[in-house]
C-alpha cells in the first residue's frame, strides 16, 4: 500500500472514531460531574453579589459558530441576573450577536417564566465599531444606541430611563469568541470608566485572558469554554445542555490523547527500524 | 496633494486622539467625541461596501466560470435569498415591505429570515466550527511527536492541561491524599494556566502592544504608507 492511500485511510479511521466517540456519549450519557474552578467562581460572585434592580450589560461578541460553548454561558448568566432582580441590557459587536441575544432571552424566559422587554431586559443589538462603540458608550449611551432591535426609542424604553453613560451600568459580561470582544470591554469599560468585566470566551482563547484575572480586578472571573458553562451550570445548581456535553467533550479529550500516544509509538517504532537498519548496514 | 492629504488628515487625527487622552477637556475632549462618531459612520458604510465588494467579487468568478464557480453562486443566491425575506418579511421584531408577514411566519413557525438562521445558518456554522475536532484529532495523531526536550515538555503540559479539562480529571486523581493534593490534575491544571501560562501571555501581550505603538507611529507620521493603497 502506497503511503498516501495507507494516510488517507488512517485519517479516515481516526475521523469515524472521533465521531462514534463524540456520539455514543451524547446518546448515552456517562453522568460525569464537573467540579468547579475559581476563576468561574468569581464571575458568579460578580452576579450574586450585585444588588437587585441593578442594570446590567450582556454582550453578546459571537455568532452561531461558537453557539455550543457560549450560549450555555449567556443562558446562565441571564438566568442568574434575573433570578438576583438586575435588569439586562443585550448589546452585540458581532453582527449575528444581536439573534443570539433574542435566542437567550427566550430560552431563559421559557424556564423562568414571562418576564417584561424594556423592563427586565432589552436588546439594543449590533452596533459596528468595537472599542470605540464602548467610549462611546462611555461619554453618552443614547447617541450610541438611540433605538433597540425593534425600533423603539431610547426614550420609549423604561428600563433605559437611569442610563446615561457606561458609568451607570453595574457589571458587563462579556461572552466573547474573538476580536472585537472582551478585550475591548476589559481596556474601555474597567480601564477607562471603572466598570466591573467579567467575561466568557472560546476554551481556546480562554488563556491569552488570564493576565487580565489580576490585582487589579480589570477582569473579574473568567469562564473558558463549555467546561466553565459547565461549572456555571453547577452554581446555579442545574444541568443544562453544558454538562450534558461535557460528556462527549471528555472523551474526545481523552480519545486525542490516546491518538498522541499511538502516534509516539509509532514513530519510536520507525525510529528504531531506521536505527536497526542503519547500523546493519554499517556492520 | 493626492497622496499628502490623506497623510495630513492620519497625522492629524492621531495626533488628536493622543492628546485628548493625557487632556481630556475642552476642545480635544469634543474632537475626540467627533472623531470617534465619524469613525462609527464610516465603519457603518464599510458593512455596505463588504456586500457591494462580495456581490462583484463573486459574480465576476461566476461569470468567468473559475474553478469552482459553482460555490460562488450557492454564495450568491444564499446571499440574495436572506436578504429577499429579511426585505420583504422582516426580522422577528421589525416588519418588512410586506408587513409582520403573519401568515407565512404561521406556516413556518417563525419569520422566513429568523427561520433560515436557525434551522439553517446556525446549524451550518456550527458544524463548520465543530470540523475542527476533526481535524486536531488527525493532526494530534500524526504531528505530535516528541523528538526532542522542548516538545517533550509540552507534550507532558498538554496531556495534563487537556486531561485536567475533562470530567475524567477529578476521578482520575482523587485518590491522591490531601496534603498532595497540588498533585491532583484539576490542580496542576490551574496551576500551569495561572503561572507559566500567565507569564509568558503577559509576555506577549506586552510586546504586541509596544508592537502596536510602534506601529501606529509609524502611521501617524507617514512612514507607514500601505494602508493608502497602491502597493507601496
Amino acid at each position: 500500500m502506497k503511503a498516501a492511500d495507507r494516510i488517507l485511510i488512517e485519517r479516515r479511521i481516526v475521523f469515524l472514531v472521533l465521531a462514534l466517540a463524540v456520539a455514543l456519549p451524547l446518546i448515552f450519557p456517562l453522568g460525569l460531574k464537573t467540579i468547579g474552578t475559581p476563576l468561574t467562581k468569581k464571575a458568579y460572585d460578580l452576579v450574586d453579589s450585585t444588588p437587585a434592580g441593578s442594570v446590567v450589560i450582556v454582550s453578546f461578541d459571537y455568532d452561531p459558530s461558537t453557539v455550543t460553548e457560549l450560549q450555555p454561558m449567556a443562558q446562565a448568566i441571564i438566568e442568574h441576573a434575573w433570578s438576583k432582580g438586575h435588569k439586562v441590557i443585550a448589546t452585540a459587536m458581532w453582527p449575528q450577536g444581536s439573534q443570539m441575544a433574542d435566542m437567550a432571552f427566550e430560552d431563559v424566559q421559557n424556564k423562568l417564566g414571562s418576564k417584561v422587554y424594556g423592563e427586565d431586559f432589552v436588546n439594543l443589538g449590533y452596533k459596528v465599531g468595537g472599542m470605540v462603540i464602548i467610549q462611546g458608550m462611555g461619554r453618552n449611551f443614547r447617541t450610541v444606541f438611540p433605538k433597540d432591535t425593534s425600533g423603539l426609542d431610547y426614550d420609549e424604553i423604561p428600563l433605559l430611563a437611569t442610563i446615561k453613560s457606561l458609568r451607570d451600568i453595574r457589571y458587563v459580561v462579556s461572552l466573547s469568541a474573538g476580536d472585537p470582544g472582551l478585550k475591548d470591554w476589559i481596556l474601555t469599560a474597567h480601564d477607562k470608566f471603572g466598570v466591573a468585566v467579567a467575561g466568557g470566551t472560546t476554551a481556546v482563547s480562554a488563556p491569552g485572558f488570564l493576565p487580565y484575572v489580576n490585582d487589579q480586578q480589570q477582569l473579574y472571573g473568567l469562564m473558558g469554554g463549555l467546561k466553565a458553562a459547565a461549572e456555571y451550570e453547577l452554581l446555579m445548581g442545574y444541568e443544562g445542555s453544558a454538562s450534558l456535553n461535557m460528556n462527549p467533550q471528555s472523551v474526545a479529550h481523552v480519545l486525542i490523547l490516546v491518538l498522541i500516544a499511538i502516534g509516539n509509538v509509532r514513530a519510536w517504532r520507525k525510529r528504531k527500524t531506521a536505527r536497526n537498519r542503519e547500523e546493519a548496514s554499517n556492520a | 496633494m493626492k497622496s499628502n492629504l490623506p497623510l495630513i488628515l492620519a497625522f492629524v487625527s492621531g495626533l488628536l486622539i493622543i492628546v485628548a487622552a493625557f487632556i481630556p477637556h475642552k476642545p480635544f475632549g469634543m474632537l475626540e467625541e467627533t472623531l470617534t462618531n465619524w469613525f462609527m459612520i464610516i465603519s457603518s458604510f464599510a458593512i455596505l461596501l463588504g456586500q457591494f465588494s462580495l456581490i462583484q467579487v463573486n459574480a465576476n468568478r461566476v461569470a468567468q466560470r473559475s474553478p469552482n464557480w459553482q460555490y460562488y453562486l450557492a454564495g450568491l443566491i444564499s446571499f440574495a435569498v436572506m436578504v429577499s425575506m429579511g426585505l420583504l418579511w422582516g426580522m422577528e421584531k421589525t416588519p418588512g415591505l410586506l408587513g409582520q408577514g403573519e401568515s407565512v411566519a404561521a406556516n413556518l413557525g417563525s419569520k422566513p429570515f429568523d427561520y433560515i438562521f436557525e434551522n439553517i445558518y446556525m446549524p451550518l456554522s456550527a458544524t463548520m466550527f465543530s470540523l475542527l475536532a476533526f481535524y486536531i484529532a488527525s493532526a494530534a495523531y500524526r504531528a505530535f511527536i516528541i523528538r526532542t526536550f522542548e516538545s517533550n515538555l509540552l507534550m507532558i503540559t498538554a496531556v495534563i492541561v487537556m486531561l485536567g479539562r475533562t470530567s475524567f480529571a477529578t476521578a482520575l486523581t482523587s485518590w491522591i491524599p490531601q496534603s498532595l493534593s497540588f498533585l491532583r490534575l484539576p490542580q496542576l491544571t490551574d496551576f500551569i494556566m495561572q503561572y507559566p501560562n500567565t507569564a509568558a501571555q503577559r509576555a506577549i501581550l506586552i510586546s504586541a502592544a509596544l508592537g502596536v505603538v510602534g506601529a501606529s507611529l509609524r502611521i501617524i507620521l507617514g512612514i507607514e504608507r500601505s494602508y493608502l493603497g497602491g502597493g507601496k
